[in-house]
C-alpha cells in the first residue's frame, strides 16, 4: 500500500462527561445505566414552549481543549441550528456550530504533534465545536440495518459534545489511531472526558483514495477500530480502483462485532442543514481574561508529562510515551516511584507486565489499581530488589494479583513463590535436620560432598523454597561448628 | 348594580380579601357571560369546567385564611392557547397539537397563578400564531364582540375577544408581528407588546423566536399595568430574558405626564394605503394629545417599506427551524407506525397536522434558509432589520415617542382577507416594526369610528413601558376610552 495516497481526516466526537448537567439543561449528566427515557426534561425533550440555556462549564471545558490543541479561540461564542430529520434528534434539529457568516465554532486553526515511531508528525485542527448529544437509537431485532422497529432513548439526548474536526493531514490508519490515542490521553489529562465510559468518545473517518471519492464512516467508538475500519477501507477501496470500479462519496456505517463497513447512504450532494444562529441563545463574549484565566490553570498536558518523566525520572521517551498515553497509568505509575522509586524498573513493570495483564484480562486501568493498589506493586518490586523473588516470579504474581485483588505477599506465600532466605529461619530448620541426620553429618564431617544431601533435606522441609546459597552457607557453618568443637562434647 | 366583573382588577382583589366569597360570586358571572356570548364570540380553544375553577377558588380561600396575598387574588385569567400550561391542554390551534397536555408551566404563568390568578381556559388563536385574524385556526374563528361578521384580529384574537366581551378579567396574548396589538385594536381593548426580553418566553410555544413576546390585554390601563407588573423581569429558564428585577409600574399611572413628551408620526405610515376610518381615528388620537399640549411632529422614515417583507422572511425562517419537531413520536399527533421509515411517518403527520397557512410559512421559511438563498434573503432581512433598528435610536434620540395607526384598516369581515394572503400579511405592516426592532408598542382605543373601536399604536424605546403606560394613561383619561362595551354585552 502506497500511504501518500490516502488522505484521511477524522471527527472525534467526545462527551464532556465532567460535567454535573447536561448542555442545556439541568438534567444530570450521568445517563448511563438509567431505565430509558427517564432522564429528560421539556428542554432536552424538545418539548414545545421550552429553552435551552447553555451549560457555562462546557464553555470553559471546551476552551481548555481548545487552548490544549493550540486552537485559536473565537471572542464570540455563537451558536447554531443544525437541521435535519432523524429520530434521535427530538427538535429535529441539533444545537451546535458552524463555521460562517454570523457564525463561528468556539475554536479553530490548531494542531497536535504526533510521535509515530520516532517520526514527527503534525496534524491540523480544523474546528471544535461544543454541541449536544442526540439521544440513542435502539434497535431490538437487529441492528440499524436488519431491525424491524427502533426504540429512542432520549437518556443521551443534550449530553454536552465537543467535536473536533481535523484537516485531512492523516495518511495511514497507524496515525489515525496515534492521533486518536493522543486526544483520549489529552481529554483524560484534562479532567474533561473519562473515556472509560462507554460511548464517551465517538470517531467519524473521511477517507479517499487517489483516483476516488471521500468515503464517511460513522459510529467507531474506540482507536484500534479506527485502524481497523480504516485499514478495511483502504483495502476495499483499493481493490474497487484497481478493478476499474468508482469509488462514490458514500456514508458507511462501521460494524463493530463483524469488523467490516457496511453501507448507510449514498452522498450524492452536500447535504443542506440550513444552519442559522439560534435565536434562543444570544452570543455571549468570550474574554480574554476568562482565556488566560483557565490558561493559567491549565493542569500538566500529556507532552509535558512525557518531558518531565524523561527529566525527572530518567526513563526512556520510550516507557515516558506509553505510560503517558492513558492518564491512569501514568499516575499508577508515579504513585509507584512515590512509594519504592526505582523508575525505570518500576516503569519497566508497569508497561510491560502490568499493561499487558491489563489487557489481557480486559480491565481498565482504574479497575486493576483496586485490584493491585500501588503500595502492593512496589511490595513485590522491593522483594525483587532484595533478591527474594526474582522476575519470573513477578510476572507470576501479577495476573494473580490482578485477577483475585488478594495481597501479593499472600499469593507468595501461599503460592510457594517465596525463597527462605531469612537466616534464623533456615538456621532454625538446618538444625532440625542435623538432629534427624546424625549419621550423614557424620558423613558430611568427612566427606564435603555429603553435603549434599544435607541441603536436599532442608528442601525437603521447605518444600524447595530454602534459598540454596544461603542453606548451603548456614551448614557449612554448621558443620565448621562441629569441627571446631572437642569431639566428646559432639 | 354594577357587575364584579365590570370593575378593575385592583378593586375587584381589595374587594376579594375583604370578602372571599365574593370571588365565588365572580367565578359565576364570568361563566354566564361565556354561557351566554361564547357560542357566538368563540374565545376559547379550552375552557375550565366551573367545578374545577370553583375547586381552585376553595383552595384560594383556604390559602388567604392561612395569609395568602397575590395582586391577582381570584381573578379570572384566559391565556393565549400557545403558551404552555401544566395539565390544561395547550393546543396552538393546531391539529398538531390537539391533544397535547404540556408537563410544566410557562413562566408566566407560574407567576400568574402565584399571585392567586385563576386561569379558566385557554384562547383561539391563529394556529401557531400565524396570522392576523384568527381565522387560521385549525378549529373555528373567533369572531369581533363589536361585530360578529368580522373578525377579533389575530393571531390573539380569542384573548382580545374574551376580554373584550367580559369572557375573563384579563387575558395573556403575544405578539410576533402585532398579534396582541391588531386584535386589541379591533375590539377596544389595550395591548402591549413589551421590550423584546422584558417578558420570559419559557413555555411560549415558538413561532419566532427572535420577534416574539407575551403581553397582556386588558379593558384599561390600570389592569394591563398590573399584569405587566406580574409577569415582567427576569427568568434564568430564558437565555434572552433581560436582567430586569424592578418591574413594578404603578407608578406610572399618572394623570400628568411624567416628562415633556414629544411626539413624532412617521410620514410613511399615514400617507397611503390608510383607511378613511383608521386615519379619522388617528387624527382625533392626535389632536387630542396636542389640545394636552404634546408636541406632536411628522418625521420621515423611508426604510420602513421593507420592514414587513424582512419580518415575513426572518419570521418564516424561524418557524421553518421551530416547526421542526413536530413529527409525531413524542407528543402530537400520532399516527400508526407499522414498518413505515420515518420519513414515511412524517410525512404524514406533518400533511395532516399543519393547516395551509403554517406549511405555507414553513416552505417559505425553508427556502430563505436554504444554501444559496441564505445571503440573499436571510441575511439581506437580518440588514434591513439593523438599519431600521439604527433609524429607531435616531428617531427616539430626538422624540419620547413614535404614534402611528396599529392597522391601516378596521376589523376585516370573516372571510374577506383570508384567500389572500398578501393581503393578510399586509395588515401587519405598522405592527411589525416594533417587533424587528426590540422594543415595546402599545395598542389603545382611539376612537370608535362607525361602531367599531379603532386604536392607535404608541412606540417608546427599549424599556420604555413605564412612559408608554403614562402616556396611555393620559390619553385613557382625555378621552374615557377605558372599560369599552362591546354591544353583544349590554
Amino acid at each position: 500500500m502506497v500511504s501518500n495516497n490516502v488522505v484521511i481526516g477524522l471527527e472525534i466526537h467526545t462527551q464532556i462527561t465532567s460535567l454535573k448537567t447536561k448542555l442545556f439543561c439541568s438534567c444530570p449528566s450521568d445517563y448511563r445505566g438509567k431505565p430509558p427515557n427517564t432522564n429528560v426534561c421539556p428542554t432536552c425533550l424538545g418539548l414545545p414552549g421550552a429553552l435551552p440555556v447553555v451549560n457555562v462549564n462546557a464553555i470553559k471545558a471546551a476552551i481548555m481543549v481548545a487552548l490544549a490543541l493550540r486552537c485559536s479561540i473565537s471572542d464570540l461564542l455563537v451558536f447554531t441550528r443544525k437541521h435535519y430529520f432523524y429520530p434521535d434528534l427530538p427538535k429535529n434539529y441539533q444545537i451546535s456550530q458552524y463555521d460562517g457568516i454570523g457564525s463561528m465554532p468556539i475554536a479553530k486553526n490548531g494542531y497536535v504533534i504526533l510521535n509515530i515511531d520516532g517520526n514527527i508528525k503534525k496534524i491540523r485542527i480544523r474546528r471544535i465545536n461544543i454541541e449536544e448529544d442526540p439521544g440513542r437509537l435502539i434497535y431490538p431485532t437487529g441492528s440499524l440495518l436488519t431491525s424491524k422497529y427502533t426504540l429512542i432513548d432520549y437518556n443521551r439526548s443534550g449530553i454536552a459534545l465537543l467535536e473536533i474536526v481535523t484537516e485531512p493531514d492523516i495518511s495511514t490508519p497507524k496515525e489515525a489511531k496515534v492521533f486518536i490515542d493522543k486526544i483520549r490521553s489529552i481529554l483524560e489529562h484534562l479532567g474533561i472526558t473519562d473515556p472509560n465510559l462507554e460511548g464517551s468518545i465517538r470517531v467519524d473517518a473521511n477517507i479517499s483514495l487517489a483516483g476516488g471519492s471521500r468515503v464517511e464512516v460513522k459510529n467507531i467508538s474506540s482507536p484500534k477500530d479506527v485502524e481497523r475500519a480504516l485499514a478495511y477501507e483502504i483495502i476495499r477501496q483499493s481493490k474497487m480502483l484497481g478493478s476499474g470500479e468508482v469509488v462514490r462519496r458514500e456514508t458507511r456505517h462501521w460494524d463493530s462485532v463483524r469488523k467490516v463497513t457496511v453501507p448507510l447512504r449514498a452522498k450524492e450532494l452536500e447535504e443542506d442543514y440550513r444552519y442559522f444562529p439560534d435565536p434562543d441563545l444570544p452570543p455571549i463574549k468570550i474574554t480574554k481574561e476568562l482565556i488566560m484565566d483557565i490558561a493559567s490553570k491549565l493542569p500538566e498536558l500529556p507532552d509535558q508529562r512525557i518531558e518531565r518523566f524523561v527529566r525527572s525520572y530518567g526513563i526512556s521517551e520510550y516507557l515516558a510515551n506509553v505510560l503517558v498515553l492513558e492518564k491512569s497509568l501514568a499516575d499508577y505509575f508515579e504513585e509507584c516511584v512515590g512509594i519504592c522509586g526505582n523508575p525505570e524498573l518500576v516503569g519497566n513493570i508497569v508497561v510491560n507486565d502490568l499493561k499487558r495483564w491489563i489487557d489481557e484480562l480486559n480491565l481498565e486501568v482504574i479497575e486493576a489499581k483496586k485490584l493491585l493498589p500501588a503500595n502492593q506493586l512496589c511490595k513485590l518490586i522491593q522483594l525483587l530488589i532484595n533478591n527474594s523473588i526474582n522476575i519470573k516470579i513477578l510476572k507470576e504474581v501479577l495476573p494473580k494479583a490482578l485477577r483475585s485483588g488478594k495481597d501479593v505477599i499472600s499469593i507468595i506465600y501461599e503460592e510457594g513463590y517465596m525463597d527462605i532466605s531469612d537466616e534464623k529461619m533456615l538456621m532454625k530448620i538446618v538444625e532440625e535436620v542435623f538432629k534427624e541426620n546424625q549419621q550423614a553429618v557424620k558423613d558430611a564431617l568427612d566427606n564435603p560432598k555429603a553435603i549434599n544431601y544435607l541441603v536436599g533435606q532442608v528442601m525437603k522441609k521447605t518444600k524447595g523454597r530454602a534459598n540454596p546459597s544461603i542453606t548451603n552457607k548456614l551448614i557449612t557453618m554448621k558443620l565448621a561448628e562441629i569441627r571446631g568443637t572437642p569431639k566428646n562434647d559432639r | 348594580m354594577k357587575k364584579l366583573i365590570e370593575n378593575n382588577i385592583t378593586y375587584l382583589v381589595e374587594q376579594f380579601y375583604s370578602n372571599p366569597s365574593l370571588i365565588e360570586e365572580y367565578i359565576h358571572e364570568v361563566y354566564e357571560v361565556i354561557g351566554k356570548v361564547e357560542d357566538r364570540v368563540k374565545s376559547y380553544i379550552t375552557l375550565r369546567p366551573l367545578e374545577d375553577v370553583l375547586d381552585e377558588f376553595r383552595k384560594l380561600r383556604d390559602r388567604i385564611k392561612y395569609g395568602f396575598k397575590g395582586r391577582l387574588l381570584g381573578i379570572a385569567v384566559a391565556v393565549k392557547d400557545c403558551i404552555v400550561t401544566r395539565g390544561i391542554r395547550t393546543t396552538c390551534a393546531s391539529r398538531m397539537l390537539q391533544d397535547f397536555i404540556p408537563p410544566y408551566n410557562a413562566t408566566v404563568v407560574e407567576r400568574i397563578i402565584n399571585e392567586g390568578g385563576i386561569i379558566i381556559g385557554k384562547t383561539n388563536m391563529d394556529e401557531f400564531a400565524m396570522g392576523s385574524t384568527t381565522e387560521n385556526s385549525a378549529f373555528y374563528v373567533t369572531r369581533n364582540p363589536w361585530d360578529l361578521s368580522r373578525v377579533a384580529g389575530g393571531s390573539s384574537g380569542g384573548s382580545a375577544a374574551a376580554v373584550s366581551s367580559r369572557e375573563a378579567s384579563i387575558a395573556l396574548g403575544s405578539d410576533t408581528g402585532g398579534s396582541i396589538r391588531t386584535p386589541a385594536s379591533y375590539t377596544g381593548t389595550v395591548g402591549m407588546k413589551p421590550t423584546y426580553g422584558l417578558v420570559s418566553r419559557y413555555g411560549l410555544i415558538a413561532y419566532a423566536n427572535s420577534l416574539e413576546q407575551i403581553g397582556p390585554i386588558a379593558r384599561n390601563l390600570s389592569d394591563l399595568t398590573l399584569m405587566l407588573s406580574i409577569i415582567s423581569g427576569h427568568d434564568p429558564k430564558d437565555s434572552t430574558s433581560l436582567k430586569i428585577y424592578d418591574t413594578n409600574y404603578d407608578r406610572y399611572l399618572s394623570k400628568a405626564p411624567l416628562k415633556n413628551y414629544k411626539i413624532a408620526v412617521i410620514k410613511e405610515c399615514i400617507e397611503q394605503g390608510v383607511d378613511r376610518a383608521v386615519m379619522q381615528a388617528f387624527n382625533r388620537a392626535i389632536s387630542r394629545f396636542e389640545s394636552e399640549g404634546l408636541e406632536v411632529t411628522e418625521v420621515s422614515m423611508p426604510l420602513i417599506k421593507y420592514g414587513l417583507p424582512a419580518y415575513y422572511i426572518i419570521a418564516d425562517a424561524e418557524a421553518s427551524s421551530n416547526l421542526a419537531r413536530y413529527d409525531g413520536i413524542r407528543y402530537g399527533y400520532h399516527v400508526g407506525v407499522g414498518e413505515r421509515s420515518y420519513d414515511d411517518v412524517y410525512s404524514e403527520v406533518r400533511s395532516y397536522g399543519f393547516g395551509l397557512e403554517v406549511k405555507r410559512r414553513i416552505l417559505l421559511g425553508t427556502f430563505v434558509l436554504s444554501a444559496g438563498y441564505y445571503d440573499q434573503y436571510y441575511l439581506k432581512a437580518l440588514k434591513v432589520r439593523r438599519l431600521l433598528r439604527n433609524e429607531f435610536v435616531r428617531i427616539f434620540n430626538r422624540y419620547d415617542f413614535i404614534a402611528i395607526p396599529t392597522t391601516p384598516t378596521p376589523p376585516p369581515k370573516v372571510g374577506e382577507a383570508i384567500d389572500d394572503p398578501l393581503k393578510l400579511y399586509l395588515m401587519d405592516i405598522y405592527t411589525v416594526l416594533a417587533n424587528l426592532v426590540g422594543i415595546p408598542a402599545i395598542s389603545i382605543p382611539a376612537d370608535i369610528v362607525d361602531g367599531l373601536p379603532i386604536g392607535i399604536q404608541i412606540l417608546g424605546p427599549e424599556l420604555s413601558e413605564g412612559y408608554l403606560i403614562n402616556i396611555a394613561y393620559i390619553y385613557e383619561e382625555i378621552s374615557k376610552l377605558r372599560d369599552l362595551t362591546p354591544p353583544l354585552v349590554v
